[in-house]
């Protein structure tokens, strides 16, 4: 079973056994708005929680993602590093970012659940 | 994210344009700028505003700009004394860009300039508008009077289906109206001036209308199934793309115009017989060259190249800077435009665009980076 949870910087974390699969929140996406380049991390790179992760840049700016959690990036999406725009298309599916295989599982509880950011964002 | 750019808007004690609450009813996006609030784009996105100017006609908003009336009869020989263009030569009804200079041959603003019947018809950027009126007032002789508009709206109609759909609203034929050129016309039954030119490249016009028939006029265009409300995120992307200066990034009172790659904007007699602020430094750097010179610049790969980002030749060593850039989206790729040394100015030298703190390869490039398409009849 998975479970999705939310970071107070915009990136949503689906954690499936003890992989996790990052993006960023469809509030992100629309709030940057047409997004013109992504660079996402290295496969095997090592990642504490609160790192600079990925860069995402807008027509108008760049912006820096952050992982929510820690561990080993094992996947990342060659999709959307061709073409951007899929990430304003499916921010929180099909434009996610990367996989990661956490080494500290117990970060999840600082995160949100969707009804937790749903409240967030309104704010 | 990083919060900055996933934030609500600060907005304070900022003016209005006529259209401000045709924006707002638009649902554009608002931001600050030039103490003015301005939609940065409408619902379409920068991106798609940016392709239908391409595409189709858009239309623009910028009447935070500022239109001065010059009134005199001496007032084209007088304006001389501040811009290096030949306004003499220009007949009524003709206007030509050109740049006002400091002593130090730097410039203070670029603007557009029309001969009317009463003298000329200047259009200036909103950021300058007051120290631009403060000038023109200090310098220009008192039998030239120097008037801002007020209650002025002005809007750019843009693109290849601008003429087309500009003629179905008015009776003027505007096949007659070329490039670089004014003329006093009712469109909608709203008295107007409008002059052929913009900012984006692409055919199109600069409608100058008075406040109060602002909005029903926008209206009537926007009725247009052709026709798009375009933000000034697109505005900008669009004139990066055919290699438009903006004025206090590209250019700027430590810039030149032979350094900017302005020096058509020189008027051959002028060069002949000088006259304007800093013509020994301008003249001695036409005959012998400058240190610097503004060039395009083509990032290799896909990651956009903004301004600040120093510019280094292959071996790293530092050359000049990035002025402007960001994505263009009929390029389909990053563009920008900034200074390099002399040496390194040829189009296609190799440079390397430093982006958080790595070496991008670049190469410089002719502009514009889209072909200009205007009718020059």
């Amino acid at each position: 079973m998975s479970y999705l949870r939310y970071s107070e910087e915009h990136e949503w974390v689906s954690v499936e056994g003890d992989v996790a699969t990052v993006g960023i929140s469809d509030f992100a996406q629309e709030q940057l708005g047409d997004i013109v380049f992504v660079e996402l991390p290295e496969v095997g790179a090592a990642i504490a929680a609160g790192d600079q992760v990925a860069v995402v840049e807008s027509v108008k700016a760049a912006s820096e993602v952050y992982s929510p959690v820690s561990g080993e990036i094992v996947e990342i999406n060659d999709v959307i590093v061709e073409e951007p725009s899929g990430i304003n298309g499916d921010a929180e599916g099909d434009g996610w970012f990367f996989k990661i295989k956490l080494s500290d599982p117990a970060e999840l509880d600082d995160l949100m659940d969707p009804k937790a950011y749903a409240a967030f964002i309104k704010d | 994210m990083s919060a900055d750019n996933v934030s609500a808007d600060n907005v304070s004690s900022l003016k209005s344009t006529p259209l401000t609450g045709l924006h707002r009813s638009l649902g554009a996006k608002l931001v600050p700028f030039a103490g003015y609030e301005m939609p940065v784009q409408f619902s379409d996105g920068i991106l798609k505003e940016h392709l239908h100017t391409r595409t189709a006609v858009g239309l623009f908003d910028v009447s935070h700009m500022g239109q001065i009336v010059v009134r005199g009869t001496a007032a084209a020989a007088a304006m001389e004394s501040l811009v290096p263009g030949d306004l003499q030569a220009l007949k009524p009804g003709r206007m030509r860009y050109t740049v006002l200079l400091n002593a130090d041959g730097g410039i203070l603003d670029d603007l557009m300039v029309t001969r009317t019947a009463d003298g000329l018809f200047v259009i200036v950027n909103a950021a300058c508008k007051e120290a631009d009126i403060a000038h023109l007032r200090a310098v220009l002789p008192s039998s030239v009077e120097v008037a801002p508009l007020e209650d002025r709206a002005l809007m750019a109609l843009q693109g290849p289906m601008a003429a087309e759909t500009l003629q179905r609203h008015t009776e003027a034929t505007l096949s007659d109206l070329r490039f670089m050129s004014s003329a006093a016309i009712v469109i909608a039954g709203a008295d107007c001036m409008v002059s052929r030119s913009g900012y984006t490249g692409e055919d199109g016009f600069e409608i100058s209308v008075s406040a109060d028939a602002a909005e029903a006029l926008a209206q009537v265009l926007l009725a247009d199934s052709d026709v798009r409300p375009i933000g000034l995120g697109a505005r900008d992307s669009l004139r990066l793309e055919a290699g438009l200066c903006l004025y206090g990034h590209d250019i700027d009172a430590t810039t030149t115009p032979v350094e900017a790659g302005l020096a058509w904007t020189i008027g051959k007699r002028r060069r002949e017989e000088g006259g304007f602020p800093g013509d020994g430094i301008i003249l001695r750097q036409l005959a012998e060259g400058t240190a610097r010179l503004r060039v395009g610049i083509r990032p290799d790969g896909r990651a956009p190249v903004r301004e600040g980002a120093v510019l280094t030749n292959r071996d790293g060593a530092e050359i000049g800077i990035v002025t402007s850039g960001g994505y263009g989206p009929s390029v389909g790729a990053p563009v920008a435009m900034g200074y390099v040394g002399a040496l390194h100015a040829a189009s296609g030298t190799g440079v390397s665009a430093i982006v958080r703190g790595k070496p991008l390869a670049a190469r410089v490039a002719d502009m514009p980076f889209v072909e200009h398409r205007y009718h020059r009849g």
